[in-house]
């Protein structure tokens, strides 16, 4: 099962490569990372997708949260959620190819940010699996460049992610 | 009052009630070590190789409680300890490791005598610090500290950099009297919904098994094991690295379990119905094949990190929670209750565990006067009447020493379990001799593992610390001539010991005592001689057969019921 992972760090230098060295050192698979900085600028927040069964989730959770830097964890999985990612994505667009691109990013409500005369850069939002169904539908024509910044999620509802009372 | 970096981190030492350093100098910590030159209060310890400084903090801070502290400098210095580091990590023991770093200015440029601690020793610590600021070290200390020794306990490096103890910055100390970290609340008491969910499964229990392990030593609750094992009656048995948490000599101590664990501990453990695991981490040298792992029980599990929960066989009832807090929090509930209440099922238990003892598992064939080295653990055991503070090394010795010497004490047995780290067995027990200079100290080790520390013979001379050292010399790797015997058709690739030294001439030269013994008829004689020699430090080096081998064993892959027994 893939899940998506949250979690609310100290903002210390070393914090990423704690949380890496971690999944590398246990063997756990890391889909995609994501850090940047909360509100409160001494923490940090970082958004991981992995994969695994119950047990190993299980294991992750508890082995992140035994980090000493690690404020908070959550698996996105527990509650309903809002899954996105970001991609930008560069595409050969000549002559021929040129309407059809133009036409799928608008049916993906993708935006054309950059344009030259063989090619269209695009930006979309969505989570993963629509991201992945753009890819899809472009089928034969040449994607010059993709950058994705890997899933990110937020719960649904009025609560947000904090620091536990002590 | 001002005072500098190199000071302040001496007063932190201080206001943490540390009395001595185990370390090493160099370039990066030169400013520390003259502030610790001009006191008196914390004392030095100079070791021969700083791994041997990390294992001597590690045998304090095993047979004390408290945590060991460790001072080395830089790069080859930090690279040195990191072994040690490692050992403690495993066995969950607090240390303070402080570290030289080159300094902030000339971090991340190839400096002289420069690594990356912070990024060497990540995996192998509970948690480290990058101290770049001189008004940052005494935060710092304080929850290097509080790491250490509250939680799961664990090793806590610090590293400093040089300049962050220059002696020209001086600026006002004042020690924290507390400090919490929003991130870091270990917990202590255990759930009560569970702790109820769990003594039902317990008191009804017909083939019960207390399975408990380090964590009951390093939580100093040995006395509510006992009285929690005695108010139920049931049997128990320890890991190698809960020896001592519950009397050896009591009737209701079935040995040790695991891979070279006994008859009666592993039978009972397959066939119990319920399992009461108590800080112990089931590690796959007590599980064996864990699919046949206690195919009929239920499994409650006590322990304070969740993460050892689960982890490598799923439970039925966990208590995440200190084993002292837990049980305290059970006895008077037990009490309540009556106690067990299958008092026939139990009686039934007893009988069946009386026939696996029959089978003695732990006998072993003499052979003329071939000095066999389980009578020479049991006539140490003898001499010191079961007393003595034990360290071993790692290798057919350490399982002698195991299973030979009935620990009645909690802190006795003091040995590297989950890194099983060669070279252990000497410093540790200097370590402890720092401690309990009054307490006799034995050293358990092989003519292989000895020779990985050896040159600490030296440190022992400089600080007097007479420990005695017991080499059961087989010239042999002989833990891994076992395995080359069983399981590669005695093809003994490398595991023969050539060229070994004259210990006796080797013991004397650095200064102490040397005796060979040959034959078993002389084992007790020399053995009462040594340790007539209350002050000097005698190095015995037994002859032994070379190729007994260690019994009872379950082999890699098979269920705890599938022992080979001799
Ligand atoms: C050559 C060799 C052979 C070996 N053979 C065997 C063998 O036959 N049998 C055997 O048992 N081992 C054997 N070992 C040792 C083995 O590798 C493990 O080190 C050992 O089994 C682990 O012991 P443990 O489960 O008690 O855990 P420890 O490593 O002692 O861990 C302690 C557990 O208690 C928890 N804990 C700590 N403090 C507290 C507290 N205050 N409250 C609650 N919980 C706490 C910790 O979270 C942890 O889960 C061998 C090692 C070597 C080198
Ligand atoms: C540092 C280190 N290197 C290698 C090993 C692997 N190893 C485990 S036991 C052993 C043999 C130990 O020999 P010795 O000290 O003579 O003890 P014996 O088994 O003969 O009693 C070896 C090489 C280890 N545990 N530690
Ligand atoms: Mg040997």
């Amino acid at each position: 099962m893939r899940h998506i992972i949250s979690i609310l760090m100290e903002n210390e230098a070393g914090a990423l490569s704690r949380v890496a060295g971690l999944f590398s050192a246990r063997g756990y698979n890391i889909e995609s990372l994501c850090v940047a900085p909360t509100v409160d600028e001494t923490l940090s927040r970082m958004t991981l997708v992995t994969r695994g069964d119950e047990q190993i989730i299980e294991q992750i959770i508890k082995q992140l949260n035994k980090l000493i830097d690690v404020v908070k964890v959550q698996d996105m999985a527990d509650a309903p959620h809002i899954e996105r990612e970001l991609m930008l994505i560069k595409v050969q667009a000549l002559d021929n190819s040129r309407n059809e691109v133009y036409r799928l990013a608008e049916i993906f409500r993708g935006q054309i940010i950059d344009v030259s005369e063989s090619s269209y850069t695009i930006q979309m939002v969505g989570p993963g699996h629509k991201l992945d169904a753009f890819l899809n539908a472009l089928g034969a024509i040449p994607v010059v460049e993709i950058v994705r910044s890997g899933a990110l999620g937020i719960a649904r509802g009025p609560r947000g992610m904090a620091v536990p009372e002590a | 009052m001002e005072l500098s970096g190199g000071q302040i981190l001496v007063e932190c030492l201080k206001a943490e009630g540390v009395d001595v350093v185990f370390g090493y100098p160099g370039g990066a910590v030169l400013h520390i070590y003259d502030a610790l030159f001009q006191q008196e209060q914390v004392k030095h310890v100079l070791v021969r190789h700083e791994q041997g400084a990390v294992h001597m903090a590690d045998g304090y801070a095993r047979a004390t409680g408290k945590p060991g502290v460790v001072l080395v400098t830089s790069g080859p210095g930090a690279t040195n300890a990191v072994t040690g580091i490692a050992t403690a990590h495993m066995d969950s023991i607090p240390l303070i490791v402080i570290t030289g770093q080159v300094p902030t200015t000339l971090i991340g440029n190839d400096a002289f005598q420069e690594v990356d601690n912070v990024g060497i020793t990540r995996p192998c610590v509970k948690h480290n610090f990058l101290v770049k600021d001189v008004r940052d070290i005494a935060i710092t200390m304080k929850k290097a500290f509080y790491i250490a020794t509250t939680g799961r306990p664990g090793p806590v490096v610090v590293d400093i950099p040089k300049d962050v103890t220059d002696p020209r910055v001086m600026i006002p100390f004042d020690y924290p009297a507390s400090v919490s970290l929003r991130s870091y609340h270990p917990t202590v008491k255990g759930h009560t919904g569970q702790i109820r969910k769990a003594i039902d499964l317990i008191i009804n229990a017909e083939r019960p098994i207390i399975y408990s392990g380090g964590g009951v030593i390093l939580g100093g609750a040995s006395s509510q094991l006992t009285r929690f094992a005695r108010l139920l009656n049931y049997p128990i048995t320890n890991t190698l690295m809960g020896l001592g948490a519950y009397p050896a000599s009591d009737r209701q101590f079935l040995g040790m379990l695991g891979m070279h664990g006994t008859y009666e501990a592993n039978m009972g453990m397959h066939h119990c119905d319920v399992l009461i695991a108590i800080g112990a981490r089931f590690d796959d040298r007590v599980t064996g094949n864990l699919a046949k792992f206690c195919p009929t029980a239920k499994i409650v599990h006590i322990d304070i990190d969740p993460a050892s929960i689960s982890k490598n066989v799923v439970v039925d009832v966990p208590i995440v929670g200190s084993i002292k807090s837990v049980l305290e929090d059970m006895l008077p509930l037990i009490e309540e209750a009556g106690g067990a209440k299958q008092p026939e099922a139990l009686t039934a238990w007893w009988a069946q565990i009386a026939q696996w003892r029959d089978m003695r598992c732990l006998d072993f064939k003499t052979n003329g006067d071939v000095i066999k080295p389980q009578y020479v653990v049991q006539k140490v055991w003898e001499i010191t009447q079961g007393d003595a503070y034990v360290t071993s090394d790692v290798g057919q010795h350490q399982m002698w020493a195991a299973q030979y010497y009935g620990f009645d004490k909690p802190n006795r047995w003091i040995n590297s379990g989950g890194l099983g780290t060669m070279g252990f067995g000497l410093p540790a027990a200097l370590g402890v001799k720092f401690a309990y200079p009054d307490e006799e100290v034995v050293c358990v080790t092989g003519e292989g593992s000895i020779q990985m520390c050896i040159q600490e013979l030296s440190t022992a001379l400089q600080y007097h610390l007479p420990v005695k050292v017991v080499s059961l010399n087989n010239r042999y790797l002989g833990m891994v001539r076992q395995w080359q015997e069983f399981f590669y058709s005695g093809r003994y690739a490398m595991s023969y010991m050539e060229a070994l030294p004259d210990f006796v001439k080797l013991a004397e030269s650095y200064g102490h005592v040397g005796m060979r013994i040959e034959k078993a008829s002389d084992v007790e004689g020399a053995l009462r001689e040594a340790f007539a020699m209350r002050d000097r430090l005698v190095f015995m080096d037994f002859q032994t057969d070379p190729t007994e081998n260690v019994y009872p064993m379950v082999p890699a892959g098979a269920g705890l019921n599938e022992m080979i027994l001799v």
